[in-house]
């Protein structure tokens, strides 16, 4: 048993109570959610904090998938597993479930979270990737209640590393709903339950033949899950061909920073940013067709 | 317990209960699914100290100082101890398993990562670990060698310099076969053909990790000691050498242990830190090392890098193999083999072929990496030997462009053959190689898999169909062969039947999920006919158990399964002449029948073993000469191993577009001779099966140029899951063994050493379109993908 160094723990009644605490404590105490990132960190000691805010309780407050006509909001406690249930979402942005199918193993699934995902910022996060390609806005609250919406592009600030302040919580995404809108997910992993050699989503929005808008998100080859806008240039006003899918691939292979590690070779991943950038479009086109 | 019983009983495995052989759940299972184990971690005594190692950070670098004085002071720390502490008290080396030394708690140098170089002892767990952050170790960074290539060359740094007069970091040189005549076949052949072949360094992993309670009484000098151990009675014998305590005043107990594979055979330092722990503070302490520990520290196995050659005839007849071998030891040379055997059983290279002749030369080296070199379920590196003949075989296939069955089934070696006596000097028992290997080819549907990859390379799909056919050696002794440091690998057993026909079995090996308390309840019970539900078996725990080796290298069937059949006879010796008493008729007028006695040609007069086991504690009168009581004790030592055999069919099928490799079936046919619990036989090849897909698609024990092992955790060293592997399909053929009382072969390794050549096998047919005639393992989709391009590289 791994085992960490000493810490103190309290559960937040509120989310306002979280952030009362996070205010008075600072630097030296984190949120727990999932804690499927957190506690195997702290176990190795490679993270150490004096103080735990558990916002388990606050899963009524936090956890849901609602659909509006612009936007589906997501609460940050919504926990993997619902996000891979949810019938919200298997309509509106079946890319979710793609990417929840190969997302650890249930049991990882049954108690992380979104926002611990984003939270996390790790470079092979799968649903940082899923928000990046749905070009989704964190909603984060700070002290008083205020309130501040950013951009994934703004959320993730490097790896490991992301816009939410000491005395901050992130409450909620918000995912803008368009019509004609298709999305897929697609991961390499060495065994299932894995982190991403490398992933890719691709969103594509259609009016009658022609692609409207698309987007493509990559994990694990950058410091953060990029999204590319190459890609999305490239595709806008075009018909969807096979063509057009390896212009794209070869945008993806080019715009990535992937390194050698022990998951695979930088070419390999440079690769596979290409193929499943193909691949996942195709099915993006396919599922908006349908 | 009855409803226990009830529930079993509607499972399909059940439906028969057999006194003796057959299939039968498994007496153990019912406290493992209920949670009901008993494990080391399990063991709480009172006043229970804790105790935690503080490891080196780095792979080679010298000692400067250590500062424990903060550690001292921390919250409930009882005690802190370092290398030159145990220096004091001669303990800071041991012996190892190899005759080498290796170090307890480092004193000159640190030479892995993950050395042992100080513990904690403390009231609990957190304190222990918390305190370890105050121990201040400075430490002069020295180069590492890592590469073990490059641990020869003469400007590398010196690792065993606590080795008098060591200049270098050659570990020992072995060669077998003979290098004239294999060159002579080598300079005569048509074909010649070599590839190298890297197997690398792989962990066992097994679920429990490593730990131990020490509990010392100062007052009766009695040592107790929980371990997880493969071998408590050797480990015993060890510490009294090591520890110079008294060997009856040592107990070691071996609970139920989570899986061992191997990696519980050695004596690792934190077991010997426990017991001067304990000794020192006066109190019981636990050390149960981490995940992370038992990933870096503990035996590893492979590391082998191999050249392998092998001549034939254009028509495909095989003459000669030769490989030449760089053995990766680590640190220390701590491999757990027989002390004649420091390559292990490696000699059996020449795998299931009748050929002209063999050699191997090898060189092993010492590297600043964690000693080991046996664990994993590989019977003593005859995985690693499979796997270079199976390996270089299909390469001799893909160059004489036959197919691979056919080459194997020309060159087997023939029935009539056995026992037959190899190029390297061993003696195959018995064996019947063709019937095996037609049976996998007919269950796997061979020609039709053929017909279907033609169609699928028409269409740019890459599907593969791999082939291994392996011949094991198990079982060791004898004993005039196989020692270890001195001990022979012989086993005792002993049974006891009680005055109401129940009895007790007690065997000197201990299960690590091998299912022992069921299997060796069903030898006992197939010769005295007392049903298995009433045979205890008794395991594990030094003071109630006869000595014996234990249990690794898949020897507990062939030795102590032998043991358990020829007690059973004594004892039913005894209970004829008892029963002639009862019925007054001579021994010779008695026929036994499973669990009876009765007169010859009068069945209707009959004793069975119960109504004898009561007489024997009765207050009746006995034969002349015959003692009260129905029980033996013997000690077996084998005439000679055990050659199991298999044949293994794979077929996987590769994504042209990401490389990944989907092993889409596997055919295992199995021959361990008689076959005592067929479930249980099937239990132990779906997981040697299981093993074989890590091995070859995910497994490895990567270091960085510095020494940093990248495999410290289950996230970075990956071991496959149900959803990485097919539904076995399973069939067997029975080749007794002659020499074996009930003519069983061990089957625990079989699984692992005959699968990973079947995987790469398939994994390179699947690639022949690329021209691919080798790719090393582990077979990751980079590597995979590297291969399709024509740049298979090395893992290491
Ligand atoms: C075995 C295993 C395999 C995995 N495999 C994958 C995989 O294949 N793909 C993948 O994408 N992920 C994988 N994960 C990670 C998993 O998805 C985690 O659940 C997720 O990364 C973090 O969610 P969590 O709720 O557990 O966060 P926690 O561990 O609780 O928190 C993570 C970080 O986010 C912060 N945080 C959490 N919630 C908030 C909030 N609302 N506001 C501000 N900060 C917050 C925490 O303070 C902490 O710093 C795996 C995890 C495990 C254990």
């Amino acid at each position: 048993m791994q085992v960490p160094a000493p810490f103190e723990y309290e559960r937040a009644t509120s989310v306002d109570h979280a952030i009362s605490l996070l205010e008075r404590l600072g630097g030296t105490a984190r949120l727990i959610a999932g804690g499927h990132s957190l506690l195997p960190m702290m176990k190795l000691r490679l993270a150490n904090f004096d103080y735990l805010i558990d916002i388990n309780d606050l899963h009524g407050e936090l956890g849901y998938v609602e659909a509006g006509p612009d936007e589906v909001r997501i609460g940050a406690l919504t926990r993997h597993r619902e996000l891979l249930e949810s019938p919200v979402l298997a309509t509106a942005f079946p890319i979710f479930a793609d990417a929840e199918r190969v997302i650890a193993d249930p049991v990882v699934r049954n108690r992380g979270t979104l926002g611990g995902s984003l939270c996390q910022a790790d470079p092979s996060e799968d649903l940082s990737a899923v928000c990046t390609t749905l070009d989704a806005r964190c909603v984060i609250r700070g002290p008083g209640g205020a309130e501040r919406v950013v951009s994934m592009e703004e959320f993730h600030v490097g790896p490991y590393e992301t816009a939410v302040a000491d005395d901050e919580i992130l409450v909620e995404i918000r995912l803008p709903v368009r019509p004609g809108c298709g999305s897929a997910y697609a991961k390499v992993e060495r065994r299932a339950g894995d982190w991403a050699v490398v992933s890719a989503g691709a969103a594509v929005w259609l009016d009658g033949g022609a692609i409207v808008d698309a987007r493509v998100g990559l994990a694990a080859v950058g410091p953060n899950t990029t999204g590319i806008p190459a890609i999305s240039a490239a595709l806008r006003g075009r018909e969807p061909s096979e063509s057009l899918y390896e212009q794209a691939g070869a945008i993806a292979a080019d715009s990535c920073d992937p390194v050698t590690d022990q998951r695979g070779s930088a070419d390999y991943k440079r690769h596979l940013a290409a193929e499943l950038t193909r691949r996942t479009l195709r099915r993006a086109v396919e599922r908006a067709r349908s | 317990m009855t409803t226990v019983h009830e529930r079993v009983d509607t499972f399909h495995d059940n439906d028969q209960k057999p006194v003796g052989y057959g299939r039968m759940l498994r007496k153990e299972d019912p406290r493992f699914l209920r949670g009901r184990g008993r494990y080391v971690d399990d063991v709480q005594l009172p006043g229970m100290l804790h105790l935690a190692i503080l490891r080196s950070p780095v792979a080679h670098a010298r000692i400067v100082s250590i500062d424990t004085s903060a550690a001292e002071a921390s919250p409930g720390v009882k005690a802190v101890v370092t290398g030159a502490m145990l220096a004091q008290q001669n303990l800071a080396w041991m012996p190892t398993l190899s005759n080498d030394v290796q170090a307890v708690l480092a004193t000159d140098k640190v030479r892995f990562q993950g050395q042992e170089v100080a513990f904690v002892v403390a009231e609990d767990r957190y304190a222990a670990r918390d305190a370890l952050e105050l121990i201040d170790v400075e430490y002069d960074v020295l180069d590492p060698v890592i590469d073990a290539r490059r641990a020869l060359e003469s400007d590398a740094p010196l690792i065993r310099d606590d080795l008098d007069g060591k200049t270098n970091n050659h570990c020992f040189d072995w060669e077998t076969g003979d290098e004239a005549a294999t060159e002579a076949v080598f300079a005569r052949a048509d074909v010649v053909v070599s590839q190298d072949l890297v197997y690398p360094r792989v962990h066992p992993a097994p679920m429990e990790t490593c730990g131990a309670v020490a509990d010392y009484d100062a007052v009766d000098g009695k040592l107790r000691l929980w371990s997880t151990t493969q071998a408590p009675h050797a480990h015993r014998t060890l510490y009294a050498i090591v520890a110079g305590l008294p060997e009856h005043k040592i107990q070691v107990i071996s609970p139920d242990i989570g899986g061992g594979f191997g990696n519980k055979v050695p004596i690792y330092p934190g077991y010997v830190c426990a017991i001067v722990a304990s000794i020192v503070t006066g109190k019981p302490v636990k050390w149960m090392e981490d995940r992370s520990e038992n990933l870096i520290s503990t035996g590893f196995a492979r590391d082998y890098i191999m050249r392998g050659e092998i001549a034939a005839t254009r028509d495909g007849r095989i003459l000669g193999i030769r490989t030449n071998v760089l053995a990766d030891h680590g640190a220390f040379n701590g491999t757990a083999a027989p002390v004649k055997y420091p390559a292990g059983f490696f000699g059996v290279f020449t795998g299931s072929y009748d050929i002209e002749a063999a050699y191997c030369k090898m060189t092993a080296v010492y590297t600043n990496k964690a000693p080991g070199g046996v664990a994993y379920a590989c019977s003593f590196r005859i995985t690693e030997a499979v796997y270079l003949v199976e390996r270089i075989v299909d390469c001799l296939a893909d160059e004489l462009g036959m197919d691979p069955a056919e080459l194997r089934l020309k060159n087997f070696i023939q029935p009539e053959q056995f026992p037959y006596t190899t190029k390297t000097g061993w003696v195959y028992d018995s064996g019947n190689y063709e019937p095996t290997m037609r049976l996998a080819m007919e269950m796997a549907g061979y020609d039709e898999l053929r017909r279907e990859q033609a169609e699928k390379r028409a269409r740019d799909e890459l599907m593969g169909i791999g082939i291994a056919f392996f011949t094991e050696a198990v079982g060791a002794g004898p004993r005039k062969d196989m020692d270890i440091l001195g001990l022979g690998m012989a086993d005792g057993c002993e049974l006891r039947v009680h005055p109401t026909g129940k009895a007790v079995v007690r065997l000197s090996v201990q299960s690590q999920g091998q299912g022992h308390e069921t299997t060796f309840a069903q030898i006992v019970a197939e010769e005295i006919g007392i049903p298995p539900s009433d045979i205890e078996v008794l395991h594990g725990d030094t003071d109630n158990t006869p000595f014996g080796l234990g249990t690794y290298g898949s020897r507990s069937t062939p030795v102590s399964g032998a043991a358990a059949a020829l007690v059973a006879r004594k004892v039913r010796d005894k209970a004829r002449i008892i029963a002639s008493g009862m019925l007054e008729v001579s021994v010779a007028d008695l026929e036994w029948e499973k669990g009876a006695f009765h007169v010859a040609g009068d069945p209707g007069r009959s004793v069975t073993i119960q109504d004898i086991a009561l007489r024997a504690h009765g207050a009746g009168d006995l034969p002349e000469g015959i003692e009260g009581g129905l029980e033996a004790q013997i000690c077996y030592n084998p005439s000679n191993l055990t050659y199991p055999h298999g044949a293994y069919i794979c077929v996987v099928d590769i994504d042209p577009g990401t490389a990944q490799v989907t092993v889409r079936r596997f055919i295992a046919v199995d021959d361990c001779g008689t076959r005592i619990n067929p479930m249980i036989i099937e239990g132990q090849v779906h997981g040697g099966l299981t093993d074989g897909v890590g091995m070859a698609l995910m497994e490895m024990i990567a270091f960085d140029e510095d020494g940093n092992c990248l495999g410290a955790s289950l996230m970075d060293y990956l071991i496959p899951t149900s959803l990485e592997v097919p539904d076995w399909e399973t069939g067997f053929t029975v080749t007794p063994s002659p020499h074996h009382p009930i003519g069983a072969k061990g089957v625990g390794e079989s699984a692992t050493v005959g699968s990973p050549p079947a995987i790469v096998n398939a994994v390179v047919d699947a690639l022949k379109p690329f021209g691919v005639r080798h790719a090393d393992m582990p077979l990751t989709p980079s590597r995979v993908w590297d291969a399709m391009r024509g740049q298979a590289r090395p893992p290491i």
